[in-house]
């Protein structure tokens, strides 16, 4: 024992880092191991798509097949109809002549590929005379009305794609003009799969899958499907994010349009465009329309009536939106009052409603009595923080941010004040009784869950719930520890410099006071520490509790609508009983009543099984929405968290680094 | 000038091989614990030139006791005593880890119960250290070396059984204690005849409260890096089981996003907890024990000023009895021991003072040295796993 020279390191914790390394192993081997399913969850699998185009030459040729049934037709139409003129047609009928000029060239392939563009030549030439002539505004009627982005105008939908187009033609390779510089190189039986591997990883991958879609005619599995497609798209495109968004949706919408407008002539697939336009939206989460700040926490009044007003700024650019860049000033209580509307409009119907941050009458007062030390500014800070993820998670749905409600707390001036949410008024206390009921009603309904999904997922809720509260509970007091670390250090600090001061060796007296300094810089670094504890990991943790609570609330509501539903039922089945007992008893006159009341609660039954139904879709489609976020944003905040801590750590290397020689110039 | 061996406290001992000596072995019995003293000499004066004794920490009281109380070392620093082993934190953090074993996962409990068994060796190792720094001290020092009691507690390999203090011989230090701080005060009216002692105690005892405080800060501060260890164990007991309920649902990169979290956890507190033994080790240690040296040198100065106060006392006495014309030469003679006696001490203190601020540099140098160091790996350690985890985070 006493003869080993290094003694800091006993010897257990050495056998357990092996067993940690060795689960960490595992750790490693189950993520490789998951891969292949991440692959269909996962929305940022660029790689894959480019590894898998290049394969063999048989796959190249099916994708290029691929690709020209779907692929450039659909654009080079719209490209023609966008612009309607005769240059871009007789480019594409060059094109389409090189092109088979170059297929008879090459012999391999030749065969298939005759046929194909035999096929394609008459289809892009059918449907670019219906472009032409009726296309065009024929989508635009169809696809208006049903969402805001439909309704930029249309130079912006079909010049967006087109812009891209001729970027991206730019970029293939410094071509101009698909059709020109296409066709020479085609001739070489390598090269053409290259630009087209690189069209198929950039735009084919949503086209067929929206062709799917649309024939499909709004098939609810295929959404998914769907919008990894998208999301790829929008990533393997090495533009900005902006432009990768405008181009990536209207070439998507615009396509799809374009490309089922017979289909929707008979049917319309309405819903199937909606829901693809929602799971967009979440998908390009990181790309906001609109941009939420809010800032500038600032303490209006005194005493108990003081409260804390916030500047919350929005650029957007949506054309709903009067101005890109607006700011109002709004009292914590508004946005309380903002969640209690949306909650009572969206909330029946199966939304989860980003919650908004507690009432803290603790943290308030504090606040408020105007003590101006560190735990106030620091729950000012969180609160701040807390409020600006609520209202960008507002604005980040895209039901939410349609609501008037919504609209008018971002932009007008002056706002009705919000009475209902104070704690102590009438409303309030409605509230509280409100909630009892429901608390003893939700007890009391005992639903026989038919789906199992539903099951499941309010069971997986709970358990998160409850981790995320031990978490976070973990995380505050990771928090104090840190602070009072922090604190230590300083404390040592001083007392290493005082030390120094004593020493009557000038070198030791010198790495002393270095000591301290250092010390004094580490405490610095733990209360950065401290903070990004708290704000990117603590607060994180603080947003999902309540948000999981969010989820909870639609799976109540949907019970709720599945109660009405069963007693409406057990209604019928009452008037049902009268009615047999009045025919019994041979009463006619009543007969008639018993009949209409029948019908009625027939009506009834049915509007609340759809009811009921429509709310399951609404919760099921918001829930896994919430998770596609929740897993982005949890990714997000991590890597962050991990990073700030990085830094840290880097500066501690930095700082111990510099102190060395100080110490090593003791003598 | 350095030990060959890397000494956690390191002490300026002289590379004299002829008195070697380790603490190879240590048992612990409830609150006994045995030192195995291995001692390898070339010196005549011991009759084996190797053997082992077991002795326990009341031995080593005994041994500091006795070399504090022999006249003759009066002019030395006394090398301080090892503190008691103190086995209690851990052992009642461990019971209180049996009674909450309820409230927590079982993964939990049994990473608590490993760190706990980590810091408990810790906790051993050290004593075992300081009193095998003890010993060294004594042996590399030319006068304490030749003692005889030393010799005999090295020697004796029979158990010493000192008789314990009962209660008396308690009371009676701590009177002693009482006695010595008010002497204290009434000598420090003594004027000061040498310029170098004066500075000297100045500097002493200035250096002794910093010092002093300077090791209960950081203590303080050592024990939040623990703490904060133990947030990241339960940190990352927590995050496995949240990770472990995830994966029965179908996205998995949550769960792997977990799970990697989880192993930087488990990584980053490993390192954290490491932090925060070494700083214990290499800051908090050197502080403590220079804290103590600190207190002998000035037990030391205290002996001396003793001496110059008696020496005072005794030509007080001398001018006295020539006044009375009584005793004279008793006097004399008393007069003439005191200031002999003085003025071995102020030899032998002043030696004893430069070499103990050698020493001190030596000491404080190697020690922050090695802990820069390790605090620079250990944060490499941590940006390496950091870096890692980044890596895999963006990669999927």
């Amino acid at each position: 024992m006493a003869s080993s020279s290094e003694r800091s390191p006993p010897p257990f914790p050495d056998t357990e880092d092996q067993d940690v390394l060795d689960s960490e192993e595992v750790g490693g081997r189950d993520s490789d191991e998951d891969d292949g399913e991440e692959l269909f969850m996962s929305a940022s699998n660029t790689p894959l798509t480019k590894q898998d185009t290049p394969t063999s030459p048989d796959s190249q040729a099916s994708d290029l097949m691929e690709d020209l049934s779907v692929g450039p037709p659909s654009s080079q139409t719209e490209k023609s109809a966008a612009s309607s003129s005769p240059e871009e047609f007789v480019d594409l009928t060059n094109n389409l002549e090189s092109r088979v000029a170059a297929e008879s060239s090459s012999p391999e392939p030749s065969d298939e590929f005759f046929d194909i563009l035999g096929s394609e030549t008459q289809k892009v030439e059918v449907e670019a005379s219906v472009k032409a002539d009726s296309g065009a505004p024929q989508s635009k009627a169809s696809s208006r009305p049903e969402k805001g982005l439909f309704g930029e105008p249309d130079e912006d939908l079909f010049g967006g794609p087109l812009g891209a187009m001729s970027k991206k033609t730019t970029e293939n390779e410094g071509k101009s003009g698909t059709a020109k510089a296409a066709g020479p190189t085609f001739s070489k039986p390598t090269e053409p799969a290259d630009i087209f591997t690189e069209e198929a990883a950039a735009t084919t991958v949503p086209r067929t899958s929206n062709t799917v879609n649309s024939k499909a005619n709004g098939v609810h599995s295929e959404e998914d499907l769907f919008t990894e497609a998208t999301v790829e798209l929008s990533l393997d495109s090495p533009r900005s994010s902006r432009k990768n968004e405008e181009t990536s949706k209207p070439s998507a919408s615009s396509s799809s349009s374009s490309l089922s407008a017979p289909a929707r002539q008979a049917k319309p697939p309405p819903a199937a465009l909606e829901e693809l336009e929602d799971e967009e939206e979440a998908e390009l989460e990181d790309k906001f329309d609109v941009l939420v700040s809010v800032k500038d926490p600032e303490k209006v009044g005194d005493g108990m009536n003081a409260y804390m007003a916030y500047k919350v700024s929005t650029e957007t650019t949506l054309p709903m939106f009067r101005n890109k860049l607006f700011t109002v000033r709004r009292r914590f209580s508004d946005f309380l009052g903002l969640y209690e509307k949306l909650s009572e409009k969206h909330g029946p119907n199966g939304l989860i409603v980003p919650p908004p941050p507690e009432k803290s009458i603790l943290g308030m007062t504090k606040v408020k009595v105007g003590k101006e030390d560190s735990s106030s500014a620091d729950f000012v800070e969180r609160r701040r923080g807390a409020l600006e993820r609520y209202l960008q998670r507002v604005v980040n749905h895209p039901l939410l941010l349609q609501d008037p409600d919504v609209r008018e707390f971002l932009e007008k001036d002056e706002l009705p004040r919000a009475v209902s949410t104070q704690t102590l008024s009438g409303a309030g206390f409605l509230k509280m009784i409100n909630k009892a009921t429901d608390a003893v009603s939700k007890m009391t309904i005992k639903m026989n869950e038919s789906d199992a999904w539903f099951e499941e997922k309010l069971q997986e809720v709970e358990s998160a719930d409850q981790h995320f509260r031990k978490l976070h509970a973990l995380v505050e007091s990771l928090v104090v520890h840190r602070k009072e670390l922090s604190l230590n250090t300083a404390n040592f600090a001083k007392s290493a410099a005082m030390l120094g001061s004593a020493e009557d060796n000038t070198a030791l007296s010198r790495a002393l006071s270095q000591l301290a300094e250092v010390e004094d810089k580490i405490e610095q670094l733990h209360q950065d520490q401290a903070a990004y504890d708290t704000f990117s990991f603590a607060e994180l943790i603080a947003d999902y509790i309540r948000l999981l609570g969010a989820v909870r609330g639609s799976f109540d509501h949907r019970i709720k609508a599945w109660q009405r539903w069963q007693d409406a039922q057990a209604m019928l089945q009452k008037k049902r009983e009268t009615e047999a007992k009045l025919l019994w008893a041979n009463k006619p006159d009543k007969l008639q009543q018993a009949k209409d009341e029948i019908v009625e609660w027939e009506a009834r039954v049915t509007q609340f099984e759809r009811d009921f139904e429509r709310v399951s879709a609404t919760v099921r489609k918001e829930v896994l929405r919430f998770e596609k976020q929740r897993t982005k944003n949890f990714k997000r905040q991590i890597t962050k968290y991990l990073e700030l801590l990085l830094q840290s750590q880097q500066q501690l290397i930095k700082y111990w680094e510099a102190f060395l020689p100080e110490a090593k110039a003791i003598a | 000038m350095l030990p060959e061996k890397l000494r956690s406290v390191s002490v300026d001992l002289n590379n004299d091989a002829s008195l070697l000596i380790d603490i190879p072995d240590a048992l612990c019995e409830r609150d006994k614990v045995k030192f195995t003293v291995h001692t390898k000499t070339t010196l005549s004066s011991f009759q084996k030139p190797e053997f082992s004794v077991p002795r326990q920490h009341e031995d080593f009281i005994w041994l500091h006791d006795t070399l504090v109380e022999t006249e003759d070392y009066a002019g030395l620093i006394i090398p301080p005593a090892p503190p008691k082993p103190d086995f209690e934190s851990p052992r009642e953090k461990m019971h209180k880890l049996g009674e909450g074993e309820a409230t927590m996962t079982k993964e939990e409990y049994t990473k608590m119960k490993q760190e706990l068994e980590a810091e408990y060796l810790a906790v051993f190792k050290k004593t075992v250290q300081v009193h095998e720094v003890f010993l060294q001290r004594l042996s590399s020092h030319p006068v304490l070396s030749k003692d005889r009691n030393f010799q005999i507690f090295l020697e004796y390999d029979q158990d010493l059984s000192v008789r314990r203090k009962n209660a008396k011989e308690m009371f009676g230090g701590f009177f002693k204690n009482m006695v010595k701080s008010a002497d204290e005060v009434l000598i420090a009216g003594v004027k000061e005849v040498d310029d170098f002692f004066e500075q000297e105690k100045t500097f002493l005892l200035d250096y002794f409260s910093k010092i002093k405080e300077a090791t209960a800060k950081a203590e303080k501060m050592t024990r939040s890096h623990k703490n904060i260890a133990d947030d990241y164990i339960r940190l990352s007991a927590t995050l496995n089981s949240l990770s472990a309920e995830e994966s029965t649902n179908y996205y998995i990169i949550k769960f792997c996003l977990k799970l990697f979290q989880n192993f930087l956890r488990v990584c980053l507190k490993k390192v954290e907890g490491r932090v925060a033994s070494d700083e214990e080790l290499k800051l908090t240690e050197l502080l403590r024990y220079y804290m103590r040296d600190i207190q002998a040198a000035k037990d030391l100065l205290y002996r001396r000023a003793r001496a110059l106060a008696d020496y005072e006392n005794s030509n007080k006495a001398l001018d006295k009895a020539r006044l009375k014309g009584k005793d004279v030469s008793q006097a004399e003679e008393h007069q003439k021991r005191c200031l002999q006696k003085f003025d071995t001490l102020s030899e032998s203190g002043k030696k004893e003072l430069t070499n103990f601020k050698a020493r001190r540099v030596v000491a404080f140098r190697k020690n922050l040295v090695e802990m820069a160091e390790l605090e620079v790996k250990h944060a490499k350690n941590n940006m390496t796993l950091l870096q890692g985890c980044i890596e895999l985070l963006s990669g999927n």
